[in-house]
């Protein structure tokens, strides 16, 4: 994996930090565990408060503020709880999970413990998607080693709290990312989304409240206990504080993984981390938040990384998988691919998803073959419509998203294809 | 007291009771939000989303289904955007639907078919992806046709948390997703009891019963037939709501009228072998008692029942009593002691049974079942049949006249007729024991639940100083956890009834659509009705037994 990542001083994963082969010694010798050490002789609701202050919003996607969610399991009357680290990572184009855990697996496992005595946890586990073996074999050495140190297992620094840390390999759907299906899937059933209420907060694995969290929420747990919510604040903008982990892949020339300050905008992304377009082509669009997010044409490029500017521009920052397409790439090929994807990746229990996706993928189909009617396009966005307005769960909303946008900005490519089949024969030779 | 709480319903404030669905309070304040997947009597699945709504503050739009009303709500369940979802998701169903409306046998009742005329889909868009899979007819009771199926989920509902019996299931995912029993097998490959609930249950023609109408016009049909039909006592109690009256109507009288115009050569009632089989078991009982027989011994009028205990407690059959159920009593005396009266041969006898129930089709072809040298009931039909098969033949319910049960086999106690609801056969039989050893009269029985055992129920009975135990279950579900009780040697009751269906025979698999379990409640009531009366005539039967 070609990867880089953005450094300066005020990171929250320090460049110094990451290994090849990653150990515990080495992550110590960084301050590594300092913030744990300090944690554990206070309250833990202090832990909660700090990130609170520090405004940590969830990394996997929905941004929902950390603290306030492990407040929610906190305040549960039951006390078994569980802290779920959600290594599923199957968003297209995003890879800053398994960087984290295969290169800085210690700050995911501090940051978890943090997690574990702030709500009150013994147990947690590490949901890894199961297409990351060598990711799971780290993680498991690095328990390991985390346990034989007293950093985890039973009197964590001779203290009177105890965490353990399972791995979970999950089966290879999509949707066991969707929290909900995680629980599912752990608990041995079928990989499909629950009824919310109850949220996982309260009525998580097994039935016990349990803190569900990405893994880059989780490491950033413990820079923040070390230097302090303020700190953290200075970075990013008040609105969204800290730094994000960009995936960014596609047509430009430094494909990689960049730690990114909120506030930064997309085509900075592109020209100063990514060095600007490959081979000097240029922006036809840009695919942000993976195959769930949205495809938007390069005037929509000076939109800053923020939750607030960017929801109000219908763009979702999803995991933060950036890609980005030139001139050469054929926005219904890349449409097609991802409606294909979501159908694949369905779990086909409600109706608007399981029907709508696979109406739009026949319709798509038919564009890409030179046989769709004009009227099909209005159709399609009918049929992305009711997706976006009444899927079950996120998976089914997020693929009318990526639609709807293609849609608004690209009408004019889905109208082509039902014109002209010459243009379309020679769109197709260029795709392949 | 119930807390309360109020919303704006489309610009109006309402007051509901805490906890209520959107959906079902809306209902309560007139307005009816479509549903498919929702069931009043299931757990929330939120799989078909035609009932979303718009809750303000919600980005997207909400099942009504799943989702409470909370205090100061705002919810609009009419806009343009409701609509239109409403209608796309109708369209993207019949994009996925055969459209066979006019041949399906939900013709005239589905739930899908009234959205679509409700909706005003005049059009569907999308292209046609609906399979052509084969039928399963591998069972004499249901037909399942998978290209009807619309994935709401509600036979695999009932199937699991109200029998679970586990059968159907939800299998494999996005388009390929299949609501069918395990590996792709047929239903008479694995262990299905062939209850019916599911096609109860289901809002399209995805399963249903088998259709034996044709059979009995054959045999009606036929000059050289004589052709008897029996009717379960379930079926007066709910007949009427094939041509629209309210549940629980009771229509003994217009049905053997309407029985008779279909051409039947004698009306019977199954009330007559139920009397047979009361005093079967009753005595049986007694035996069992005397003689330390095995105990509890266990009612066996139920085929589903019959066959869930042979495939999943095959090592507790000594229970079962070894009376057959009334249908097959009644087929039995129909083709000796009934054919040797009336002086006609036994093959040129047709026996047809009119029951509630989808297993009875299954039963009556067992091997074992043909004690007059032929199978002794030749065709059921369920109490949806019937209804169909009086229409075919122009039969106006509501404009008949009353008319009588044919003798001798019409001729009935009346004991039987609590047979349809829960208890009622127990309370029958008990109440035979309670004569023959007392000489008195059995006083009311006190039921009251089983602690944490909603639908089981039991009672103590003194029999002379002897305490008996007894209990009742019905559905699956709670008959396997007597089952389960008695199978570990922790009950210690003596007798046991257990009906495969929710609610008893009137809560059948074969009975009107829409049997929900306040439909089974306002069946149960008239039953009980029937009850005073039944022991003036138990009593009546005793004295007259003596003799």
């Amino acid at each position: 994996m070609l990867t880089a990542l953005h450094h300066n001083n005020d990171s929250v994963f320090r460049l110094s930090l990451f290994q090849e082969f990653p150990t515990l010694m080495h992550y110590q010798s960084f301050g590594g565990y300092e913030a744990l050490k300090q944690a554990l002789t206070g309250n833990p609701v202090n832990i909660i408060e700090t990130l609170a202050a520090a405004g940590l919003r969830g990394r996997g996607g929905a941004a929902f503020p950390t603290g306030l969610k492990m407040q929610m399991v906190r305040n549960n009357a039951e006390p078994v709880r569980y802290v779920i680290c959600n290594a599923d990572e199957g968003e297209p184009g995003t890879f800053k999970d398994r960087f984290i855990m295969s290169h800085i697996p210690f700050q995911l496992l501090e940051g978890m413990t943090l997690a574990a005595y702030a709500v009150g946890a013994r147990k947690g586990y590490i949901y890894i998607r199961h297409e990351y073996p060598e990711v799971q074999d780290t993680m498991r050495r690095s328990i390991a080693a985390a346990s034989a140190a007293g950093l985890l297992g039973k009197n964590i620094l001779g203290q009177e709290f105890s965490f353990e840390v399972e791995i979970f390999s999950g089966a290879g759907s999509y949707l066991c990312g969707e929290e909900t299906a995680l629980l599912s899937s752990m608990e041995g059933k079928k990989g499909r989304p629950r009824l919310k209420p109850p949220y996982p907060t309260q009525y998580g694995l097994w039935g016990k409240p349990t803190l569900i969290n990405n893994v880059e929420t989780l490491a950033n747990i413990s820079m923040i206990i070390s230097r302090g919510a303020s700190w953290y604040r200075s970075l990013g903008t008040s609105d969204s504080p800290g730094t994000k982990l960009i995936s960014l892949s596609g047509d430009v020339a430094r494909r990689g993984l960049y730690e990114v300050p909120f506030g930064t905008t997309f085509r900075e992304m592109i020209e100063e981390y990514g060095g600007g377009m490959k081979e000097g082509g240029s922006i036809k669009a840009v695919n942000i938040g993976g195959a769930s997010g949205v495809v938007v044409p390069p005037w929509e490029l000076d939109c800053t990384l923020e939750y607030q500017s960017c929801q109000e521009r219908g763009i979702t920052i999803g995991s933060g998988a950036v890609f980005v397409m030139n001139e050469s790439r054929s926005i219904l090929a890349n449409v097609h691919n991802r409606v294909e994807f979501f159908l694949h990746e369905s779990c086909g229990k409600c109706t608007p998803c399981r029907e709508g996706l696979r109406q739009a993928g026949r319709i798509i189909h038919r564009l890409i073959a030179g046989e769709a009617e004009l009227s099909e396009v209005d159709n399609l966005e009918r049929y992305t419509r009711a997706m976006q307005n009444a899927a079950f769960c996120g998976l089914g909303q997020a693929a009318g998203n990526s639609l709807i946008s293609s849609l608004r900005y690209f009408r004019q490519e889905y109208e082509e294809a039902c014109l002209d089949s010459t243009q379309r024969f020679e769109r197709r030779e260029v795709t392949a | 007291m119930m807390k309360l709480v109020h919303f704006e319903l489309n610009g109006q404030i309402v007051e509901v009771n805490q906890g209520l669905s959107i959906m079902d309070a809306a209902r309560q304040h007139g307005v009816k939000i479509p549903s498919l997947c929702h069931h009043p009597d299931q757990r929330v699945k939120a799989n078909c989303r035609v009932c979303v709504v718009e809750v303000e503050g919600q980005r997207n739009l909400v099942s009504s289904c799943s989702t409470p009303v909370t205090e100061g709500m705002k919810v609009r369940t009419n806009s343009p955007r409701i609509r239109e979802t409403v209608q796309t998701i109708l369209e993207l169903i019949f994009a996925n639907h055969p459209q066979e409306c006019l041949t399906c046998v939900r013709n005239g009742n589905c739930e899908l078919r009234h959205l679509a005329a409700d909706y005003g889909i005049r059009e569907v868009k999308g292209e046609m992806t609906c399979a052509n899979a084969p039928l399963d007819i591998s069972t004499p009771s249901l037909v399942r046709n998978p290209n009807k199926c619309i994935k709401c989920g509600r036979c695999a509902e009932v199937c699991h948390h109200v029998q679970q019996t586990g059968i159907l299931y939800s299998h494999y995912r996005s388009v390929d997703v299949s609501v069918e029993p395990e590996y792709g097998k047929s239903l008479a490959e694995v262990a299905c009891v062939l209850c019916g609930q599911c096609a109860s249950v289901c809002p399209v023609g995805a399963i249903h019963e088998r259709d034996d109408i044709k059979k009995v016009w054959a045999a009606l049909d036929d000059p050289e037939k004589h052709v008897v039909v029996q009717v379960a006592p379930a079926v007066r109690v709910s007949i009427a709501e094939e041509f629209g009256s309210a549940p629980g109507t009771i229509a003994t009288g217009k049905l053997v009228a309407a029985l008779r115009k279909l051409g039947f050569d004698r009306v019977f009632d199954t009330d007559f072998s139920a009397d047979v089989t009361i005093m079967e078991e009753g005595h049986e009982l007694l035996h069992r008692i005397k003689t330390g027989g095995v105990l509890p011994m266990i009612t066996s009028c139920s085929p589903g029942w019959i066959k869930y205990i042979e495939h999943n407690f095959p090592d507790q059959l000594p229970h079962l009593s070894t009376a057959k159920s009334p249908q097959q009593m009644f087929g039995a005396l129909a083709k000796t002691y009934y054919a040797k009266r009336a002086g006609i041969q036994a093959e040129n006898m047709y026996v047809v049974s009119i029951m509630p129930c989808t297993a009875k089709k299954f039963e009556c072809q067992r091997p074992e079942m043909k004690d007059s040298g032929f199978q002794d009931v030749d065709a059921v039909l369920t109490t949806r049949e019937l209804g169909r098969i009086l229409k075919q033949a122009g039969v106006d319910f509501s404009v008949l006249s009353e008319e009588e049960f044919d003798a001798p086999m019409g001729i009935s106690t009346g004991a039987a007729a609590i047979f349809g609801a829960t208890g009622g056969v127990m309370e029958a039989a008990l109440r035979t024991v309670y004569e023959v050893v007392t000489g008195k009269e059995l006083p009311n029985i006190e039921f009251t639940p089983v602690r944490g055992m909603e639908g089981i129920k039991e009672a103590e009975i003194d029999l002379s100083g002897t305490k008996v135990k007894v209990a009742a279950a019905h559905g699956l579900g709670n008959a396997k956890q007597v089952m389960e009780l008695i199978k570990a040697g922790q009950a210690d009751y003596t007798f046991v009834e257990i009906m495969a269906c929710p609610g008893g025979c009137i809560g059948g698999g074969g009975q009107p659509y829409g049997t929900t379990n306040a439909v089974r409640k306002q069946r149960i009531e008239k039953c009980n009705g029937w009850a005073k009366d039944v022991r003036n005539f138990l009593h009546y039967v005793f004295n007259y037994s003596k003799l």
